[in-house]
């Protein structure tokens, strides 16, 4: 099954999901996590963001399930008495966010550079793979740690916290282009060499028409599959780093700067400060991996179901 | 005599090519030093008048060009000095040498859990694919996966810590000196200190590990020197153990030794979920507070330990397999 077909046929889709229902869980379930962080305001009883509008008073309030608490806090009060459900949707938002503007950068730098590097061959060619193999090698979670901390040190933690969201996408956003960089070149030196693009080379077509026009939509489906997994590469890296509290400040949390403030209160038994948010950031992964597996088992024609 | 002489020129150009990454990272290290620290800061603190400020910047050669600077730097650096730290005041090298054990012995033990469980499932997964264990495995490998680092250790902590109070949650517990290491190792205590953390940080690299065992294995077996070896009268465990096994090892080398780096994100992460007082949490401390000559020690400390290893996994690489051609390398 090709993207095109997924794209068009509402048949093939539904079919699809049948064949694979654990996939069509993860979707489902993915959509639901989306669809709410991404209404957070028109949901959310308590804006998180807004000091004033919570009471140290409730701090610390257990979910609605448990014994004392309080039927306006259905997750739960954090140690500010900041609405726990609240928080986790606006943090969800911010996770969500900061991971696809992160991908968007690395499919925006990797793509043509792979493109560029299949089609060209030669010295281009060299210079990107070897490029591609070194950042690799270097651990790109370890450099976006040292590329924060250093800021950090130098410039202070106000400046960290007034920047976090930018900042974020961007350490994430070039540390992991190769990956998009390394698939667009293979798929396009297969492409390279077929006879439709001979023809539009016969035709008279740029070079950059041939790649942008021609080949590009033809190495879509393999480009998807990696920027689903990188999606949950890069929604991770953002809750370790700002777990690391070199992310998200606690005044605008994210999931993973929501898991660091509720740490703290695990030893005072207020355990779903940090466990709860901990098992949607868990859910929400789980899902865009299995629909990465399910996107790429169904995309891939040399894959079929075994 | 040959292939002795071709070997040694490898390894030669190989160490060639480490000190030359070593010295990159030592003048990354530098920029940053001048970027942003204040070197007098360290020595004198803030409240030390302009003329004695002067006066000790001469005597440092701060004022000298960054050429005469960066020397300076490089030779303290190839006797080991690296400069003092705002934070402790005593040598940052020294400081960082002495959380190393802590890291180290954590490490040890993940890696000893991941080899013990990885291989026996990996191979375990090759050869009976359709199995529902190995669907098991490799299932609960994909959620592994999906699981940041640090949550592995937050839900151990909240089970087996703050639920059921069965071990400890933070630092290391009683340690013994044996010459310049601090060991946990040597004491129960110690022990029990560092089953969680290891437990955490080996959930991480474990699913990675058991897929590689599988993937290697499952290469070996479609050869035809395992057929021979099966049409020979080999037992199965015979063939898997010391035929395919031995072969299987050396991808695992290669792409485990090169995962260093990641591991060292994965251990700092560790480090601060159960403040374990190692070379991660000093680095961490020492960027709150700003404290440039010590986060500069750590980065050319880690720098080194990942040039260190990748050097050995092509040396080893090559002892391990005489087919690696010397020719194709250079």
């Amino acid at each position: 099954m090709s993207a095109e077909a997924l794209r068009t046929r509402p048949r093939a889709l539904l079919g699809f999901a049948a064949e694979r229902p654990g996939a069509a869980l993860a979707a489902i379930v993915l959509g639901i996590i989306a669809l709410a962080a991404m209404l957070a305001p028109a949901i959310a009883p308590q804006d998180p963001f807004d000091l004033k509008s919570f009471d140290v008073l409730d701090a610390g309030l257990p979910p609605a399930w448990l014994d004392g608490s309080d039927p306006r806090f259905l997750l739960g009060t954090d140690a500010q008495g900041r609405d726990l459900f609240s928080a986790i949707l606006y943090g969800t938002r911010i996770s969500l966010i900061v991971g696809v503007l992160a991908v968007a950068i690395q499919s925006a730098i990797g793509i043509p550079l792979g493109l560029l590097a299949g089609y060209s061959g030669g010295r281009v060619d060299t210079i990107v793979a070897r490029a591609a193999d070194i950042q690799l090698s270097l651990s790109t979670l370890m450099l976006a740690i040292i590329a924060l901390a250093l800021f950090r040190a130098g410039l202070g933690g106000e400046s960290l916290s007034r920047y976090a969201v930018p900042l974020l996408v961007l350490v994430i956003g070039l540390a992991e282009w190769p990956y998009f960089a390394r698939t667009a070149r293979a798929a396009t030196q297969v492409e390279a060499a077929k006879d439709y693009v001979r023809a539009a080379r016969a035709l008279g077509a740029s070079r950059f028409a041939i790649m942008g026009r021609h080949i590009l939509p033809n190495i879509s489906s393999p480009l998807i599959v990696v920027a689903t997994t990188q999606i949950a590469g890069a929604i991770m890296a953002e809750a370790a780093l700002s777990f690391l509290g070199l992310g998200m400040p606690v005044t605008k949390p994210s999931l993973g700067t929501l898991i660091r403030s509720g740490y703290d209160l695990i030893f005072a038994g207020a355990w779903w400060v940090t466990v709860l948010p901990g098992l949607v950031l868990v859910g929400l992964l789980v899902a865009v991996n299995l629909l990465g597996d399910a996107l790429r088992d169904g995309l891939d024609p040399r894959r079929t179901a075994r | 005599m040959k292939a002795i002489a071709a070997s040694l020129a490898f390894v030669g150009r190989r160490l060639m090519q480490a000190a030359l990454v070593m010295l990159a990272v030592l003048v990354i290290a530098f920029a940053v030093r001048a970027a942003l620290g204040d070197p007098l800061r360290e020595i004198m603190g803030e409240a030390v008048p302009e003329a004695e400020r002067e006066e000790l910047r001469h005597e440092l050669g701060l004022d000298r060009p960054w050429p005469a600077q960066l020397a300076r730097y490089l030779g303290g650096a190839v006797q080991g000095d690296f400069g003092t730290s705002i934070i402790y005041k005593r040598p940052t090298l020294e400081i960082v040498l002495a959380k190393f054990p802590a890291s180290f012995e954590l490490v040890l033990g993940a890696s000893l859990i991941v080899l013990l469980l990885s291989v026996p499932a990996g191979i375990y997964c090759a050869v009976r694919p359709r199995a529902i264990g190995a669907r098991l495995i490799l299932g609960l490998s994909v959620l592994g996966i999906s699981v940041p680092v640090f949550l592995t250790g937050i839900f151990l902590i909240t089970m087996f810590s703050v639920w059921l109070g069965l071990l400890p949650a933070f630092g290391r517990g009683e340690t013994i000196r044996v010459g310049v290491w601090e060991t946990g190792l040597l004491t129960g205590d110690g022990l029990r200190h560092l089953i969680l953390p290891a437990l955490t940080l080996s959930s991480i690299m474990l699913p990675l590990f058991i897929r590689l065992v599988r993937g290697a294995m499952l290469d070996e077996l479609g050869h035809d020197y395992v057929r021979t070896a099966r049409a020979k009268g080999a037992s199965p465990l015979r063939v898997w153990l010391s035929h395919a096994l031995r072969n299987a090892l050396l991808p695992l080398v290669a792409i485990g030794g090169l995962q260093i780096g990641t591991l060292i994100a994965y251990t700092l992460l560790t480090e601060t979920v159960f403040q374990w007082p190692g070379m991660g949490f000093l680095f961490l401390e020492a960027v709150t507070r700003a404290d440039i000559p010590l986060i500069t020690t750590y980065l050319v400390f880690v720098g080194l330990l990942f040039v260190i290893t990748n050097t050995l996994v092509d040396v080893v690489s090559l002892m391990l397999d005489p087919r690696i051609s010397l020719e194709g390398i250079r």
